[in-house]
Formats: structure tokens, sequence, C-alpha cells
């Protein structure tokens, strides 16, 4: 059996990471509900999986470990231990040391060492104390019934009754390899072969297996590591594990579950020493009086097989509808390498351009049937562009729901009760943004949590609920995604950040500032209004990293806040990066590109303006100062001065300035290309696209435009 | 490192001409040669950065070959051509164009014709210079692209246009 490990490694890697989020939102959802039994069921799943995936790898320090989780979540999922806030937080910790495991592993680092090492050991022993604890008075009681129903034997040794399946040596098995391993586990005290089930020689089919075996086995090792090792056989065999020590009634159970004969049977398991002779006279006994001698059919059998060993049935059971579960799945979603879609967006952007090219000549030679086609096929292409970027959506709550822990874990460490709303999550962002903002608004989200939310005493004394609430919420507003993050907690102490400011130097003292002008400031570097660090948050450093992340996307920040009340910190974001409505004008000879979105208007520069102009760089738009750039001398462009200039005013974080252009041409679907590392550090100028003439048009940075502007326009103001 | 050394097994070689000089590139760095086409210039960049160009929807550098070398600027002609060359800088790949006067051929030049750059009497700083390849009595510098492009000419790039 040749598996390529490393792609099945990646896959599990990237599986992993999936089945550690549902884990953990499962936790979440048990904590506030201990008794949903659907939580427990998923969680018992995503462990399962984990456990299964990784030994399939060879992943040890992963199995062995999800492996005592995997006991813990066993006994919850059959209600014989209960959730309580205790074993989550537990799970919880597991939860995250299995994703470090995993990291690990990824990491290719073999072993564990140090903080892990101890950390592991820690768990897995709270793990054996929770299960020892509670396994003791239930165990009992599940026991109780059985003991009603007949003797025990006394053989200390474990017996395992086996029937290879037919089909056992055709799909590679040897019956012989799994009895050496068994030998492994303990000593193997007899074993007795049957082979009463082959038929005749004109009948029998050599590659068929009809082999049985009944072993007796001395082991200290669990049932589970015993059945283990029939693994790979499970499916297609009939397999009974007895432990040492086994009611009468298993015996019996076994014996007429066997297709052999009753009384065979039993004097193998006598000379194996399973049973002394009286005992199985007993057994016998017992059967008969207690049920007709009628041999059960095979499916009889499981079925009682079933209400004996419950989590069998159950395993198989769970097994096969989340087989059914995987298989509709993978029929709706598909796993794509990023980097092809990438290369198909970036042919569908090609084709846009080419299209708009075919659609500017077909207009040129004014050849009607020509243009009708093109115009077809340009809004086709427009259609393909739309599906090629929802291929790269994905909604924006999953992120949310990672936050749950982020705020529960907060919440714990400063005994604060707060909850978490979510709102909007199937919202779709582009998968790139998505990456980007989770960390902006991670500290967001804990900011609110640490600084927003009050204690819980102080909340009571201000007359408020005592639990605060954290909104997260996204939504579309004017082709953007807006993400808010909202609590209700104490809100921004304005006079607390201007006082702050003025004693950095930001703002002049008694300088009349907004609301906005004033909460605006928080974004500075280095601007914090905590008096305490904790943990979490208070550092000074990240609400500036936030802004400029979020800048960085093309997308704004800004904050609301009523004090008393509660803060909103409202984040914009693009629909997607790759494609943005421009507004062309022309430089001097060159065409370049204005995002839309920061056009405010477009005045002409009047004569009488550009006269008055000559010797300042700002104009009277109507009764506001307007400072403003001339693009062409900025840019030292060259052509005549066109006799009707235009001033194009944008705005942006809440500021407008002019740009002076020479031509206004209007609105283009823009595909942003980067300008690569040669133009790197060009100040001015943000990226670069291709007309649909086949020409680059450049396009502005307006907000390192308007820093520029601002710094001239202040020096000489000033 | 010896001429020899740094022109590597590859012998074949694309020629091409600035003003009357005749100059070479290691043809496996050479991508396509495409016709002049509309170059827009980004603002506030050295003179022999003429600016970019669409290549197939990838915006690509050009670089005026002429100005880089200290002569006059590249004026366009019919033989006017953009030489895209792949380079490699700081391990990454990158991809340029060279304007240059004309395209010439492909030639091979056997490792043992190749002498090392002279220390003086060109016009072009020597380190941009692999070695001088001999054919037919006559004398073809041999460009090493790759040093030409080096990201310390980019940074003087760079410092010209925080000056300027």
């Amino acid at each position: 059996m040749e598996i390529d490990l490393g792609q099945a490694k990646t896959t599990f890697l990237a599986e992993s990471q999936e089945l550690l989020e549902e884990m953990e939102s499962s936790l979440l959802i048990l904590e506030r509900d201990p008794a949903d039994q659907n939580a427990v069921n998923s969680l018992f799943r995503a462990a399962h999986t984990i456990k299964g995936s990784s030994g399939v790898l060879g992943i040890e320090t992963v199995e062995k470990f999800t492996h005592f989780v995997e006991n813990l979540l066993e006994k919850m999922r059959t209600g014989q231990i209960k959730a309580d806030s205790g074993n989550i937080e537990l799970l919880l910790q597991c939860r995250d040391h299995i994703s470090r495991l995993i990291t690990l592993a990824a990491d290719e680092v073999e072993g564990l060492s140090g903080d892990l090492l101890r950390a592991d050991n820690d768990l897995s022993a709270k793990l054996a104390g929770c299960l020892d604890e509670r396994d003791a008075a239930p165990a009992v009681q599940a026991e109780a019934p059985e003991a009603l129903e007949g003797p025990s034997s006394r053989t200390d040794a474990w017996h395992i009754s086996i029937r290879f399946g037919r089909n056992t040596l055709k799909t590679g098995m040897d019956p012989i390899s799994f009895i050496a391993y068994l030998a492994k586990l303990g000593e193997v005290v007899s074993i007795t072969t049957l082979f009463f089930s082959m038929p005749g020689p004109e009948e029998m089919d050599p590659e068929d297996c009809y082999l049985g075996f009944e072993i007796d086995l001395k082991s200290d090792f669990d049932k589970k590591a015993i059945e283990d090792v029939f693994d790979f056989v499970r499916d297609e065999s009939t397999i009974r594990i007895l432990p040492p020590y086994s009611r009468m009634a298993s015996y019996v159970e076994l014996i007429k579950g066997m297709p052999e004969d009753s009384l065979l049977l039993g004097e193998i398991l006598v000379k194996g020493g399973a049973l002394t002779a009286g005992e199985l006279e007993e057994a016998l006994k017992y059967q008969d009086e207690s049920q007709a001698a009628k041999r059960p059919l095979i499916g009889e059998i499981l079925v009682e097989e079933g209400s004996t060993y419950p989590e069998i049935i159950n395993a198989a059971l769970e097994k096969q509808k989340k087989n059914q579960s995987i298989s509709a799945k993978e029929a709706a979603t598909l796993r794509i390498d990023a980097a092809k879609l990438d290369s198909l967006m970036n042919l569908v952007g090609e084709l846009v351009i080419a299209g708009a090219g075919i659609d500017q000549h077909a207009a040129r030679i004014g050849d009607t049937p020509l243009q009708e086609s093109a115009s077809i096929m340009l809004r086709l292409v427009e259609e393909i562009r739309e599906s090629a970027m929802k291929v790269r959506m994905v909604p924006i709550g999953e992120t949310f729901n990672r936050f749950r822990r982020v705020v529960r874990d907060i919440s714990r460490e400063l005994g604060k009760e707060i909850e978490i709303s979510i709102s909007g999550a199937e919202t779709e962002l582009d998968k790139n943004v998505i990456e980007k903002i989770s960390d902006p608004l991670m500290h967001l989200v804990r900011n609110a949590a640490d600084h927003g939310i009050e204690t819980t005493e102080a909340r009571k004394a201000a007359g408020k609920r005592a639990s605060g609430t954290i909104r997260l919420r996204a939504g579309h507003d004017a082709g953007c995604i807006v993400i808010e993050v909202e609590d209700d907690g104490r809100g921004l102490d304005r006079e607390k950040i201007v006082e702050k400011a003025v004693a950095r130097g930001l703002v002049a003292a008694g300088q009349h500032l907004t609301d906005a002008e004033a909460f605006k400031l928080v974004f500075e570097p280095g601007f914090s209004t905590a008096d305490e660090v904790t943990k979490f948050s208070g550092r000074g450093v990240g609400m500036d990293v936030v802004r400029k992340n979020i800048e960085a996307l093309r997308g704004t920040i800004e904050m609301e806040s009523a004090r008393g009340k509660g803060t909103t910190v409202r984040v914009r974001l693009p629909l997607t990066m790759a494609i943005i409505d421009g507004f062309m004008v022309g430089i001097g000879q060159s065409p370049y590109i204005i995002p839309l979105d920061m056009v405010v208007e477009c005045v002409e520069l009047s004569e009488e303006d550009r006269r008055a102009a000559g010797k300042r760089n700002y104009v009277n738009l109507r009764g506001e100062v307007l400072p403003f750039i001339r693009l062409k001398e900025f840019f030292n462009e060259t052509g005549e001065d066109s006799k009707y200039e235009n001033i194009v005013i944008v705005q942006y974080a809440g500021h407008k300035i002019g740009l002076v252009v020479d031509e206004l041409f209007g609105e283009v679907q823009t595909v942003i290309k980067s300008l690569g590392r040669v133009y790197r550090e060009v100040k001015g100028i943000s990226g670069a696209t291709i007309l649909g003439n086949g020409r680059v048009a450049l396009i502005l940075d307006v907000p390192r435009l308007m820093q520029t502007i601002e710094k001239n326009y202040f020096a000489r103001a000033g | 490192m010896s001429a020899a050394e740094a022109v590597s097994e590859n012998m074949q070689y694309l020629t091409f001409r600035l003003e009357d000089e005749v100059f070479a590139l290691d043809i496996t760095q050479v991508r396509e040669v495409l016709d002049f086409t509309t170059v827009t210039k980004v603002p506030r960049t050295p003179d022999f950065m003429r600016g970019v160009i669409n290549l197939r929807g990838s915006v690509v550098p050009v670089v005026d070959m002429r100005l880089k070398f200290c002569m006059s600027r590249t004026e366009q002609t019919v033989n006017t051509c953009i030489i895209i060359v792949e380079i490699s800088l700081d391990g990454e790949k990158l991809v340029i164009g060279a304007l240059a006067d004309s395209v010439q051929e492909v030639i091979e030049i056997e490792p043992g014709q190749i002498e090392p750059p002279p220390r003086i009497g060109t016009r072009l700083n020597t380190e941009f210079i692999k070695g001088m390849g001999k054919r037919d009595e006559q004398f073809i510098i041999i460009l090493d692209i790759d040093r030409i492009f080096s990201s310390d000419e980019l940074a003087l790039a760079n410092g010209m246009r925080e000056a300027s």
C-alpha cells in the first residue's frame, strides 16, 4: 500500500485545523449548554478523526495524546461523565495542546521536549484523573446487570475469538501477522486453529481465507489495545474479545455467536484454559435455560453484540454516518490550491482588459454587428470575473467564532462576565482579506473585552446589566464590507485621550477637537489610555498597527463612543483587493487612475483661481479652504498646460484635498497590478493597471499624496 | 573569479546594438524580444528607468540601456526593441525590459574566446561586464545583466529618487 505521505500530511494539517476549530466551537457550545449531545458528538468525531489520521501518518505524539482525550470524550458521549466547567476547561486546554503538537509535527520535529513535554504529561494526568474519578461509580452500575446473569470465570487471561473474513488474504492481510503482533501485547497462552468453515475440495477457493482462531492471551493492555490489533480486518471478520474474569454469560454469548458447534467451541475454551470443564457445563446449562438453542443469524448476532458492546455498534454507526456526511461535503465543496485560484484571477483580469480593448476597437471601426458581439462578450467576461471572484470569497463567521474563545479566556482571567453576540457571520470576504483582517480584529475584540467592558462590580454600580456584551457584526454597505466591534462598556474617556495627546505633543493645548478627531488620536503610534498594562492589552502598541493593517487592505477604521455607554469600532473594507472602480484622469500626456471611492467631486479650476493660486496652493471651495496640488508639477509630467484644468476633490480619513489634473476621462474598472520591486518606493503611486488600449496607467496613492500635501501646506502656512 | 568561470557552459549569446557598440547577453536570461511599445513613465524616478509596459497583462519595468551606460537617451526608430530579460535579484526572479537600438543575432562564443574585462578603456562601469568576447577580430562586450540590475544599482535609483 503506497500512500503519498507528504500529500496526505498536507491534507491532514489543513483538516486538523478545521477539526480543531470544530472542537473549540463545540466546547464553547457545551459550556453554555452542557446537555447538547450534538456538540459532544461533533467534539468526539473531531478528536477521533484527528487521532485516526495522525495514527495513519505516524505522528505518535498527536495520536497518543488525542487518544487520552478521546477516552474522556467517549465517556461523555455515553453519558458516563457529564460535561461541566471543569472538564470543558481541561478539554479546551487539551485542544490547544493538540494544536501545538500538530504544529510541531508540521515542522517535522520528532518527540517532545521542555514545556511541551511537561504540558503533555500534566494534561494526560489530568485527563486520567478525570476518568478515574468518575469511572468508579457509574462503571459499577453499568456492570451490575451483567453480574446478575451468572457467575464469572476464574481465568486471568483474555479470550479472543476471531473468524477471519473470506477476503482477508485477497486484501493482502496475513492472519499470522496479527497473531504475531498479538504476541507483542502479552503472552499467548493457548491458540487453537479452526477451519470448519472450509468447504469440500471442489468448492474451495485457495485464495479465500477459512481460518478462525481461539486465543487466550495474558496481557496488561486494555481491550482497546487488543481490539486495535485487528483494526484492519475488523470490518470483515468476526472478533470477540473477553476480558479476564468475564461473566459466564459473556462466554455463552461468545459460543452462541460463533458459527461452530457450541460443544466444540466449549471444549476449545476449556482446553485453552479460559474455562474449566465445570464452568462450561454451567454455562451451557445456563444457555439452554435462558434461550432457545436456535442459532441466531449473523445480523441478530451483531444486534446482540451491540447491546453488549454499545460502543462498538455506536462506533460503527458513527463511522457510517461520518462517511456519509464526508461524502456529502465532498460533493458540495472542493479544496483548491490558492495559487491556482490566483492564476485564474490573473487570467480573468487579463481577459477583462482584452475585452475592453476589443470593445474600444469595435467602437472605433463603427461596425455595428462587431460592436454587438463585443458587448455581449464583455458582459460574459464580466460575469466570469464575478464568479471567479466569488470563488475566493469565504464567510467571515469562522473568524468571528474564533473570538468566542478569546473573549471567554479574557473574561475568565479578568473575572468579568462577557457575552459575545455575532451577526452577519455569513458575510463573505476575499480569502486574502480575511486572513489579513483576522489579527487586527482580534486586537479590537481584546481591547473591547479588556478596556471596554467594566468589571461586574463596576457595571452593577453604574446600574448596568452585570454581564457585558460584545457584538460582532458584519455586513455590506455601499460596495464595502463593514465590520463592527461594539461593546457596551465604559466608553472612551475623551478628556483623558486629549490630555494624553497634549502631553505627547500630538495636539496643542486648548485646541478644539471634534469627537471623531479626538477618538482618532487613539490610532496614533504608542498611544494608550490604559493606566495599567494587562496580559491582553494596554501597552500602547496596537491601535496604530491595527490601523496600518487595515489601511494596507485599502480599508478604513473609525470609532464612535459614548461615555458610559460603550464603544463601536467600525472597519470598512473593499470587497476585493484585486479590482477597484477607478476614475481616470489625464495629467500631462499620461493617464492616471484615482480610486473612485475617494473622489468627492470635480470642479473646474477657474482662471481667477488659477491666477490667485499662483502664489499659494489652496482655493476657496464654497467658503472652505481646500489645499491642492498640481500633479503635473509634482510628477514632472511634460505637455502643454491645459486650458481647462480641473480639481478632483478627494477625501480620505476625513480630510479633503484637491488634485489638479489636465483632463477628466471618467470611470473605469481597474485591475490592480503591482509595480514590482523596482518601483517599490515611488511616492504618490500605489500600483498600476492596464487600460483597454493596452497602455499602462498608474494608480494614485491618495493617502500618501495627502500627507505630502498637508506637509507642504502647513510648512508654507506656518 | 576568472572570466572563464563566470561564463558558464552556455556559449550562446544574443547580440544587440547601443549606438555603435555591440553588446551580448547570455541567451538563457533572455525571455523574448518585443517591438517598441508605449512606455508609461513612472514619475519621480531616475531618467534611465523609462517606465513600465504591459507584457500580456503583467506590468514590466523598462530600462533605457543607453542612459544606464551614460550614452544619450534612446530615440525610437523602426529597429528599437525591448529585450525582456529575467534576472535574479536577492534570490527573487525579476522580469525587466531592456531598451536596445537594435537586436542583431544569436551567436556562439567559445569560453576560450572570452577575455576578462579591461580595466580601462570602456565607457561603462567594468563591473557590468562579464567578459569580452572575440569574434572575427571584433570585440563584443558580454554584459552581466544581474549586476546591472543588482539591488545596489536599484538602491542608487532610490537614492536619486529621494534626492529629486
